[in-house]
């Protein structure tokens, strides 16, 4: 009894600050943001040194490292929607793939006349195409605040479109699944068409000026990669929000048992539509991010097994855990980065292996396994039979 | 939707004033096969109403039915003397005070015992409602005194994964309460418990019934006898039989559905 009057009497007042503070500051959060903040500040100041040292990390590591951090801020949207609210969303990168072309298309404007045709408006693929003039939804990309807004808007319009109709006509499970690796795989397709004004199966590339600053310069390199680690900072701090509140509760219900949270009253199609739009903007903002560090956006990235491939990150990192997506994606892609130099023919192979045995020995993937190893190491007895429980609560979705 | 007797539904809602639910007609086809045959049923305000029959007899259909999850190929069901059931979902059906225990229990396993009641506080429902809500004392106060009346203080903490088979019966039955229904349907509460569980239950819902209405199927007849209230029976979808627990159960037609089989 006297356990429970403490534990009312410090929640009398409910403060809006304390859940903000809390998904800043908790340990998980402190831990994650700090790690963000020491590997971009790191991989900066080590880029400063002179090319001679030991320690000095070159500009195109930068770029690359860039581009992990790009597909850890995907891996986290796709972790949102599947990890909590089990939307396992096999077309997340179409959502990145839009984000990408809103930049690419910016940056394509703000070639000008310097393209090969130097025509003083239209991109060179248009000139070739023999195109009189610019297709009006190209307007407005040559300005900079517009341009962003399509990063999210974009994407989060497709999601909303696409979710309107899935979720209210209850369409959920494997079912699910196949209709987004085909909203992704039309994508692709039309995107791959010349007429569609997108750059056909070449895409959007040779980028010069961001901002008016030159792509290729150090400067803009390490400004880039920064923003891409402020992305996932902010990425993980808004999934954390929304992930602590109530309405957190409210989605990890649905994933556990969905016809349930309906029969208490919540409109479950809502809560996914929401979730799932916010998470489509995230990868919007991803890709966005991405297309100026790798130098070219083209249809390749609609392609239903690259979106595939995110959910693998997710499901190895750990599912329903936001760190798990970021330390997924960033492994994998490292070892990607490694295994298609050095062993090309087997990266395929090594990457459905690694899946099928996360699968089997580590339902909740390589953070889940950490933990537990640490929990049984040091844990209380409380601890570890909390997450036991965690693991026998998840591993049957 | 009009019924079989071409009453139309703001008629029937005569018929069904001063009625808590008000069922008329009410038949559900699958594939030609009637779960539900024509079943007429009125529940007052208060009332605590139990219902018997073999299983496949129509109980948890109805239940599916009162609660939007299945619409009627015809008949009427009316809430509260009037609000025509069949013309909404789930979500907002649950929201005009009607609230369900499944037959299986479901609770939400990954989360506690005390986050699984403050899901189901009554609350804006809303998106944007849950993303800002807060808990509050009144919430906490709530929720303390639940978990006082289904016995899992104690389990306050604990992920309802971990809570034994009767503890997520009871765990329900609070989220249930939580709601603050005006009709509880309940659907085998007791199955799966002990002699003494079921018991316990008993009294829980007599002592809910005393501020709610409340329909409840099961099979065990100790059940229903110390529930001690008016009995339906249900047989291939519709009435059998209606009364006491005695009345009914020395009506011949009932021994011979129940000895029969
Ligand atoms: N969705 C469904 N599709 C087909 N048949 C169903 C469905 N739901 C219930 N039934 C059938 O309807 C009958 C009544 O089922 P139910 O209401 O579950 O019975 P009870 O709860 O009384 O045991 C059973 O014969 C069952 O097989
Ligand atoms: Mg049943």
């Amino acid at each position: 009894m006297a356990k429970a009057e403490t534990m009312t009497e410090a929640n009398t007042t409910p403060r809006y600050s304390s859940w903000v503070l809390s998904a800043l500051t908790d340990r998980t959060s402190v831990s994650v943001l700090g790690a963000i903040g020491a590997l971009a500040i790191a991989c900066v100041l080590l880029n400063q040194l002179p090319e001679s040292s030991a320690f000095h990390v070159p500009t195109y590591m930068i770029s690359l490292f860039g581009k992990y951090l790009c597909y850890a801020v995907l891996a986290l949207s796709v972790d949102l929607v599947w990890g909590y609210c089990g939307i396992l969303s096999l077309g997340h990168g179409a959502f990145f793939a839009l984000g990408g072309y809103a930049m690419g298309m910016y940056l394509m404007r703000q070639i000008g006349d310097r393209g090969v045709y130097g025509h003083p408006i239209l991109p060179d693929f248009m000139v070739f195409l023999n195109w009189e003039e610019l297709p009006w939804y190209w307007y407005g990309f040559d300005f900079f605040p517009f341009a962003m807004l399509m990063v999210v808007v974009a994407p989060g319009a497709l999601a909303f479109v696409f979710g309107w109709f899935a979720f209210r006509s209850r369409v959920t499970g494997v079912y699910l699944s196949i209709i987004t690796q085909a909203m992704t795989y039309a994508l692709m397709l039309a995107f791959f068409q010349n007429d569609m004004g997108f750059g056909g199966n070449n895409g959007l590339t040779d980028f010069k000026d961001l901002m008016g600053f030159d792509l290729r310069s150090d400067g803009v390199r390490n400004w880039l990669f920064l923003s891409s680690a402020a992305t996932l900072a902010i990425g993980y701090i808004l999934c954390r929000l929304v992930t602590t509140s109530r309405m957190g509760k409210v989605l990890i219900a649905i994933r556990d048992a969905e016809s349930r949270a309906r029969f208490l009253g919540y409109r479950v199609e809502y809560y996914k539509l929401f979730v799932f739009t916010l998470s489509a903007m995230l990868a919007g903002v991803a890709g966005a991010l991405y297309v100026p560090q790798v130098g070219i956006i083209n249809p390749g990235e609609f392609a239903p097994l690259i979106s595939i491939e995110i959910v693998i990150w997710v499901a190895l990192g750990g599912r329903g855990y936001l760190y798990g997506a970021i330390v997924g994606a960033l492994v994998v892609n490292i070892a990607k980065s490694y295994f298609t130099v050095a062993f090309p023919e087997i990266w395929l192979f090594f990457l459905g292996g690694l899946f099928v045995l996360v699968t089997l020995f580590m339902p909740r993937g390589i953070v889940g396994l950490v933990g537990e190893t640490i929990g049984s190491a040091y844990g209380s007895m409380k601890g570890s039979a909390r997450r036991r429980a965690e693991a026998m609560g998840g591993a049957d979705d | 939707m009009t019924n079989r007797k071409g009453v139309t539904p703001h008629e029937a809602a005569k018929v069904a004033d001063g009625s808590m639910l008000y069922l008329d007609g009410v038949t559900v086809s699958f594939d030609g096969f009637k779960a539900l045959n024509s079943l007429s049923m009125i529940i007052k305000p208060g009332e605590m109403r139990a219902i018997i029959g073999p299983n496949g007899a129509g109980k948890t259909t109805m239940m599916d039915v009162i609660t939007g999850k299945t619409r009627p190929d015809l008949g009427d069901v009316l809430f509260d003397g009037g609000v025509d059931l069949t013309k909404h979902d789930e979500a907002a059906i649950a929201s005009m005070g009607i609230g369900r225990k499944f037959q299986k229990p479901t609770v939400f396993e990954s989360h506690s015992v005390y986050d699984n009641l403050i899901l189901a506080l009554k609350q804006n429902r809303t998106a944007r409602a849950t993303l800002f809500a807060m808990t509050g004392k009144a919430d906490e106060d709530r929720i303390n005194e639940l978990l006082e009346l289904t016995r899992l203080t104690a389990q306050r903490d604990l992920l309802a994964a971990n809570l034994s088979h009767g503890q997520k019966q009871w765990l329900e039955i609070g989220m249930l309460l939580a709601q603050d229904p005006r009709l509880l349907l309940v659907d085998e509460p007791a199955a799966g418990m002990t002699d003494a569980e079921t018991a316990e239950t008993a009294v829980l819902l007599k002592e809910i019934a005393k501020s709610h209405s409340v329909v409840v199927v099961e099979h065990d007849m100790d059940f229903v006898r110390d529930l001690d209230v008016r009995v339906t029976v249900l047989h291939e979808g519709s009435v059998l039989a209606e009364g006491t627990l005695d009345q009914v159960s020395s009506n011949d037609r009932v021994i011979e559905v129940y000895l029969g089989r």
